[in-house]
């Protein structure tokens, strides 16, 4: 069937934009795989609370490639919040459509976009925590269990 | 440059096959059942287009059911075939690597109380005949093998197969729509009660196909509604398409050996360049047993359908069965049944060559292939 993909979605298929892997990025993550038939690695890199670089790696087909290549395009300079919630429908609308059956590849694009910067949270949100913070956090959270206990025992 | 490789999806028409359809449709255009004059002359002429095509196959004219392709005739004759011999058995066999027109119907007549069971292949493509013996029992009326798959060219021995299931008392069909002219069709030494051929794959027209039926077996009609086909197949006969499959048939076992013999060094240097030029490449289906015709490659760490798309954008069709091209992005079921690592299922190109095909082509694609999958495996997540 045919896919008539726009020429825009080919010319990101053939010269795709921010292709690669940044050394020592401040966060990777990888979605799909070979099995399902497209995979994604991202790479990150973070100043400020926005995305000064972002790259990829793909194993998949044209639109798979293409996806990732106009969305890294777009995403670069926003803030994490913002690049985090990033609609997989802006990426059909900027490369003049998809093929329904090629949908599905800007949806993962977007969930790799969010899972590097979920992995860069997670990943800054231990560095910052002190032994002292985190002891706090643990206390806070045995407290938490012990007033629920205390809550259930007045029951 | 254009390259054209993907001759099993269809063929390019020849020119004396598109001149004699058009007289047959713009001068000799008459309705062979009509009595007139002209529908007389048109009726003899298919006629006679019929006798070619049964004397090339080892048949009877009357054996040849002519329809609207391959699709309806392997519908016509499994459907068919199972509807009018329920009395005598209600199973039927099917190989794993069938094409979708004979496992479609398959499924059908499950609805309609049937069983059916899938013959499995080795990791050739080849039908394990032991497995196979072991499925038929009394209940069997009909097993159906395909000739050569299409996605992959793996031979099947049809005639052996064919023997073991006239044995038990079943009926055989083979899909025989991959093979011309690679292989000769003999229906009596086969020893097939019935066969599929399809105009469009030897650069005939497409919507012609043909069922070669056994008449000593009971079959029942797809479409009904008019006495053409013996009452078989209603509908008006198809005068061009007849005519252009009969003049096809006859040009493609012209010349035979010459042809396939060019076709095959072609392939074989083909290979040999790509292996030359490309680091892990690995054949699917069976080296030497396969259609002349026909590569099916895998390119490890990147997708089938990103060398197809780069390749494509360059004026080179080929094809793949791998999930992305099909509409309902499953991967090669072909493939799968030749039990291959699933994280390889989706890096496959198939390239299908033709009696048109020339070095030239090859070469440049070579070259463009080289490139395309330089490009992408540069930035595949998969070293």
């Amino acid at each position: 069937m045919a896919l008539n993909y726009t020429k825009k979605t080919l010319n990101h298929f053939l010269k795709p934009k921010n292709i690669g892997e940044i050394k020592n990025a401040d966060a990777y993550a990888e979605i799909g795989n070979m099995v399902c038939g497209d995979q994604l690695n991202f790479s990150i890199r973070v100043q400020k609370g926005k995305i000064k670089d972002v790259k990829f790696l793909s194993f998949g087909c044209a639109s798979n490639i293409a996806t990732a290549s106009i969305m890294t395009e777009k995403v670069k300079g926003m803030s994490l919040e913002e690049a985090k919630n990033y609609d997989w429908n802006k990426i059909v609308a900027d490369l003049g459509g998809l093929p329904q059956q090629k949908v599905h590849c800007s949806i993962m694009a977007v969930e790799g976009l969010k899972k590097v910067i979920d992995n860069y949270e997670d990943k800054k949100d231990v560095k910052k925590d002190s032994k002292k913070e985190l002891k706090k956090v643990m206390k806070k959270k045995s407290t938490k269990v012990s007033t629920k206990k205390s809550a259930k025992k007045k029951k | 440059m254009q390259v054209y490789l993907d001759n099993a999806a269809t063929t390019q028409m020849d020119k004396a096959v598109a001149h004699i359809m058009q007289t047959y449709s713009l001068e000799k255009f008459a309705n062979p059942s009509s009595i007139h004059y002209l529908g007389e002359e048109v009726y003899n002429d298919v006629e006679k287009a019929k006798a070619k095509v049964a004397k090339i196959l080892n048949a009877a004219p009357q054996d040849l059911i002519f329809t609207g392709s391959a699709s309806e005739a392997n519908n016509f004759i499994i459907k068919g075939v199972a509807r009018a011999n329920k009395d005598k058995g209600k199973h039927i066999i099917v190989s794993e690597i069938e094409h979708p027109c004979v496992l479609g119907p398959a499924k059908e007549l499950v609805q309609e109380g049937f069983k059916v069971t899938y013959a499995p292949v080795d990791k050739n493509g080849r039908i394990k005949i032991t497995e196979l013996k072991k499925m038929i029992s009394d209940d069997t009326v009909l097993v159906s093998i395909i000739t050569a798959n299409n996605e992959i060219g793996t031979i099947q021995d049809i005639k052996k197969i064919a023997k073991l299931v006239k044995k038990s008392g079943a009926f055989f069909h083979t899909d025989a729509v991959q093979v011309v002219p690679y292989l000769k069709i003999d229906v009596k030494d086969l020893g097939v009660d019935f066969l599929t051929l399809s105009a469009h794959k030897f650069h005939g027209p497409k919507g012609v196909g043909m069922a070669y039926i056994n008449r000593s077996v009971k079959i029942k009609a797809l479409i009904s509604g008019g006495e053409q086909n013996h009452g078989l197949r209603a509908g008006t006969i198809d005068v061009a398409g007849i005519i252009g499959f009969s003049k096809a048939l006859d040009l493609a076992y012209r010349n035979r050996d010459k042809k396939i013999e060019k076709v095959k060094k072609l392939r074989d240097y083909f290979l040999e360049e790509i292996n030359k030029n490309i680091k892990d490449v690995h054949l699917n289906g069976h080296d030497k047993l396969r259609l002349e015709n026909n590569l099916n490659l895998r390119f490890n760490g990147v997708e089938g359908e990103a060398i197809l798309m780069d390749l494509s954008n360059q004026g080179i069709c080929v094809s793949t069965g791998s999930a992305c091209s099909a509409k309902n992005l499953r991967t090669s079921y072909v493939l799968q049944a030749l039990r291959i690592d699933p994280k390889y299922l989706n890096s496959n190109v198939r390239f299908t060559l033709s009696k048109n095909t020339t070095k030239a082509e090859l070469d440049y694609t070579v070259k463009k292939l080289k490139e395309t999958v330089k490009r992408l495996r540069s930035f595949s997540p998969i070293k």
